[in-house]
């Protein structure tokens, strides 16, 4: 998977068969990864199974293994990649990209397959190079359109992000070495909690800039609007889960910890996840509205392993379960819908060639499978029923109450206060997508641009297709996808706990049932109005505004007014610009009003930092004067000061 | 079975006497006489009559929200136990799917409403998608009493749990989420103070802006399915406040209908002696809704 955009490189720049081989090659090595996956998930391969040879790279081993956790994550890295693979076929042609078709498919192969390396990993260093691979591969693949200077600059925004989180890994990997005496990823039960401790806070911050959580999210809207759109399906859909994999491989590794962990999960999932939307809603570029979205997942996500994480410091394994499953389970959905959603606003892109939402609109009559496939994945977003999101919440508010159940008081009770915040993003979530929607595909056409927007061809349809299938499959079954998320959950339990079982007591069927009999429900209401509708025949007519006989497109609720009420409520956070022009006079003049959502920590917090360094550090460049012999001499100081200092330390 | 047949008939059957009451009680108080008291059920029939009027602009979707919003708003009333007896779905964790039923509503009324490319419905629908965002909190502050007093992670035993186990440690949470969640049932009915749906100004509404282009056997649906959202978030207020009145007991059999009743009653007063809130001070009340049941429920776990 890795190399195979290698293979187009053999072709010219322009050829279309060279496209296809990538794609090809890519969904070949997708299908045996994803065979093995799925046998060793239902079973039929015996779990672990694990390679370990040394090899030349010093002090590293290169250990791989499987085991249910790794099942869990590799499965989106093996589907998601592959289907926009084909959907990249059409999307970005390289007959009208010849520059960076070939680069392109180079960087995504190379992204999905460091990407696998990076959850089958078995030792730090290993672990370290396939993560930097996936950093460095997910760099080039979203900056292909390089001669843009909002392009360069997002991807500067990603690399500077990315890199501060490596840091962070790099010193948790050496405070793993100085803790266990190895690279070696096994767990270390025997570690006194207190050495963990600052192991858990540097996995928490150095995951936590890759998978997006709320301070360290600075770098994720750039990144995802300015990529191609597969690429974003796959950077949000899978590589952000990296991140969320990183944080709960690092805690099944570490010994169980103190109930503060899981409080400041909690803190940090509820603050990005109700943040998150709320950006969200104020954007009007369709990709930046979707990356905030991602955030908000990722938040959601993160409730869940708080609150696994605050059921393993206090022995309630019910808590793991549940929290743990809503989270993986969630992984997975987020990978379907949200792949579905930036593939779907791809093909708008691609229709319009636009990405403000503003002047859409009217897209169902033009696009009406587009249409259908948008909406499915908007109400599985919202964690509505009967789709898939909802499943993965409900066993979140599952976990939630379990916790307010607790006889005596202490911290425990507040960790239902997430359900709270919850219930908040799921109503901010609707707000969100239903502007989308109805901006985007339902009134009239706000431009010139759309009204010749058409259905996709079939290339860009299937995957789409095959996504939302997935998403309404496992809000319908949610009971099939259940075994395998038992199993990795497994791996945070307590000795002995006994998991399967566990989640048999959630009752999946009447929750398959209750949506079984709404959509019953839905079709035979449905079934009876159309009946009435086709013996009465139906009159057709402009849209009643209120007496006004003309209204035009421009007359429309825009998006930045749709989203004015909430934006208003949260304006302490976001921080809305408002440009207006004031009215005066009885007569006032044409006037014009611009609302813009900027991301508030970016730019009044990340970016003055850096201007602030950019002034003072030029002082040190006294010492850098391009001399190699003073170089040589800063070493030798060095080497003196750190020989003084261990040989203060061991006497 | 009994039990459950009477549900689905009580359910079915008596929503639109709500509004009738609500609209005798408001022409009581301004001196009128007001339209008869089963009004609102010869206009939800004489609309099933009428014919189909739809606008050009619209889709599929546009038939959705009404659809939808009837059946979700169907599912959720047979969650709430109605007076003593069991609701007919009862299972571990309804009450998630209970609310999200509501939402899912919300999400095909709004953009039905947004379908027509009307400014008004857009209005209407983004005022109803704001308010819910601090409504929805509040249920869930509530629910999370109601969980905690109850011990229990479903709506029927949740709901029986106030009357059943009443103690004067559990009265001021219950008193606290009571006024919240009245006050949540006043926003998602769109009542006074929240939302007048007899004003003549479409600049003003939320709900009736929003279906202003649904007409006929849609509209008829849109105004039974309104009712039978107003029984379904009534019963909910009258389990929590069943225990403070005197017969508890006798109260929660067949006379839970008289309630119900009544209820509709005292929304018809709040209705005739307030007046509609500024538009921008909706979400103060709403907030004090919210900050009521998370009192509530601080008072509880404290």
């Amino acid at each position: 998977m890795g190399v195979s955009g290698g293979a187009g490189y053999l072709f010219p720049s322009r050829s279309a068969l060279g496209q296809c081989v990538v794609a090809v090659l890519l969904t070949c090595g997708s299908a045996v990864g994803l065979s093995g996956c799925l046998l060793s998930l239902t079973g039929c391969w015996a779990l672990p199974s694990a390679l370990n040879h040394a090899w030349s790279i010093p002090g590293c081993r290169f250990a791989v293994g499987l085991d249910a956790l790794s099942a869990v994550f590799l499965l989106p890295v093996f589907v998601l990649p592959a289907l926009g693979a084909w959907y990249g076929l059409a999307y970005w042609r390289a007959a009208s990209h010849p520059a960076n078709a070939r680069r392109l498919g180079a960087a995504y192969g190379a992204l999905a397959g460091a990407m696998a390396l990076v959850v089958i990993a078995r030792d730090g260093v290993l672990f370290l190079i396939a993560w930097e691979a996936m950093a460095l591969a997910a760099y080039f693949a979203a900056t292909v359109e390089d001669d843009r200077k909002e392009v360069r600059r997002a991807g500067w925004i990603y690399l500077v992000a990315t890199h501060a989180g490596t840091l962070c890994l790099l010193a948790f990997f050496a405070g793993w070495r100085h803790a266990t005496g190895s690279f070696m990823l096994e767990a270390a039960p025997g570690m006194p909690v207190a050495a963990a401790a600052p192991l858990f806070l540097l996995a928490l911050v150095g995951f936590g800039f890759k998978a997006g959580l709320m301070p360290a999210h600075v770098w994720l809207p750039g990144a995802h609007a300015n990529a191609p759109s597969h690429v974003s399906a796959v950077m949000s859909g899978v590589m952000l889960k990296m991140g969320i994999y990183g944080i709960v491989r690092a805690v099944s590794l570490l010994p169980v910890g103190e109930v503060w962990w899981g409080g400041l999960l909690l803190a940090v999932g509820a603050v990005s996840c109700v943040g998150g939307i709320a950006f969200a809603i104020g954007q009007r570029d369709i990709k930046r509205l979707l990356a905030y979205s991602s955030i908000e997942n990722v938040g959601i996500i993160a409730l869940g392993l708080g609150l696994a994480l605050t059921g393993r410091a206090s022995g309630r394994d019910d808590w793991v379960v549940l929290g743990l499953c809503g989270a993986l389970l969630h992984v997975w959905n987020h990978g379907l819908f949200k792949g579905l959603l930036f593939l779907n606003a791809g093909a708008l892109i691609h229709a319009t060639g636009t990405r403000d939402m503003e002047v859409m609109g009217g897209l169902a009559k033009r696009a009406p499978r587009m249409m259908m496939l948008f909406a499915v994945g908007a109400v599985a977003i919202c964690a509505l029923p009967p789709f898939n999101g909802f499943v993965s919440e409900w066993l979140l508010y599952a976990g939630f109450f379990c916790a307010v159940g607790v006889k005596g008081a202490g911290e425990l009770p507040a960790v239902s206060l997430a359900a709270v915040a919850l219930a908040m993003t799921g109503a901010l979530a609707v707000a969100c997508f239903v502007n989308m929607l109805a901006r985007v595909y339902l009134g009239t056409p706000r431009s010139e641009t759309c009204r010749h927007a058409h259905d996709p061809e079939a290339l860009m349809l299937w995957p789409m297709v095959l996504l939302a299938g997935g998403c309404v499959g496992v809000g319908l079954f949610p009971a099939a996808v259940m075994m395998p998320l038992e199993a990795a959950a497994a791996q945070w339990g307590s000795d002995g706990m006994v998991l399967s079982g566990m989640m048999r007591a959630v009752p999946f069927s009447r929750l398959s049932t209750a949506c079984f009999a709404l959509a019953a429900l839905t079709a035979a209401l449905a079934f009876l109005l159309n009946r009435t509708r086709r013996a009465r025949g139906v009159r057709v007519g402009p849209t009643w505004d209120c007496g006004y006989a003309r209204p035009t497109a421009r007359m429309q609720y825009s998006a930045s007014s749709f989203g004015d009420g909430v934006v208003g409520l949260a304006s302490f956070l976001l921080w809305p610009r408002r440009c207006r022009t004031a009215l005066r006079g009885l007569f006032p003049r044409a006037s014009s009003f611009k609302g813009l959502v900027p991301d508030t920590i970016l730019d009044r917090l990340v970016l003055p930092a850096f201007r602030a360094a950019d002034r003072f550090l030029p002082r040190l460049r006294v010492m850098q004067q391009g001399r190699t012999h003073v170089y040589v001499f800063y070493i030798l100081a060095i080497m003196i000061v750190l020989l003084l200092w261990g040989g203060a330390g061991s006497h | 079975m009994l039990d459950t047949l009477i549900h689905i008939a009580v359910l079915l059957v008596v929503p639109p006497l709500l509004p009738g009451v609500i609209a005798k009680t408001k022409a009581w108080f301004a001196g009128r006489d007001g339209p008869p008291l089963l009004q609102p059920y010869y206009d939800i029939a004489k609309c099933l009559r009428r014919g189909w009027v739809v606008s050009e602009t619209t889709t599929w979707i546009f038939l959705a929200g009404p659809i939808i919003t009837l059946a979700a708003t169907l599912l959720a009333g047979l969650m709430v136990p109605l007076g003593r007896a069991d609701a007919p779905i009862a299972f571990t964790g309804d009450l998630i799917l209970f609310a999200y039923l509501f939402g899912l509503a919300r999400f095909f009324t709004t953009s039905a409403a947004l379908d027509t490319g009307s400014a008004f419905e857009g209005m209407g629908a983004a005022r109803e998608v704001t308010f819910a965002c601090l409504s929805e909190p509040a249920l869930f502050f509530a629910f999370l009493v109601l969980a905690k007093i109850s011990g229990a992670f479903s709506l029927t035993p949740m709901l029986h749990a106030p009357a059943a186990a009443f103690s004067a440690g559990i009265a001021a949470p219950l008193i606290l989420i009571l006024i919240g969640l009245f006050i949540v049932l006043l926003a998602e009915t769109c009542r006074i103070p929240v939302d007048d749906p007899n004003t003549h100004l479409e600049l003003t509404m939320i709900h009736e802006a929003m279906v202003l282009d649904h007409s006929g056997p849609l509209f008829g649906i849109i105004l039974y399915a309104a009712a039978m959202k107003m029984l379904v978030l009534g019963t909910l207020v009258l389990q929590v406040l069943v225990p403070f009145l005197p017969g508890r007991e006798v109260l929660r059999g067949p006379l839970f209908l008289v309630l119900l009743v009544a209820l509709a009653g005292v929304i018809g007063v709040v209705e005739s002696v307030m007046a509609r809130l500024k538009m921008r001070h909706v979400p103060y009340l709403l907030v004090g809704a919210l900050l009521f049941c998370g009192f509530g429920f601080i008072l509880l776990i404290r």
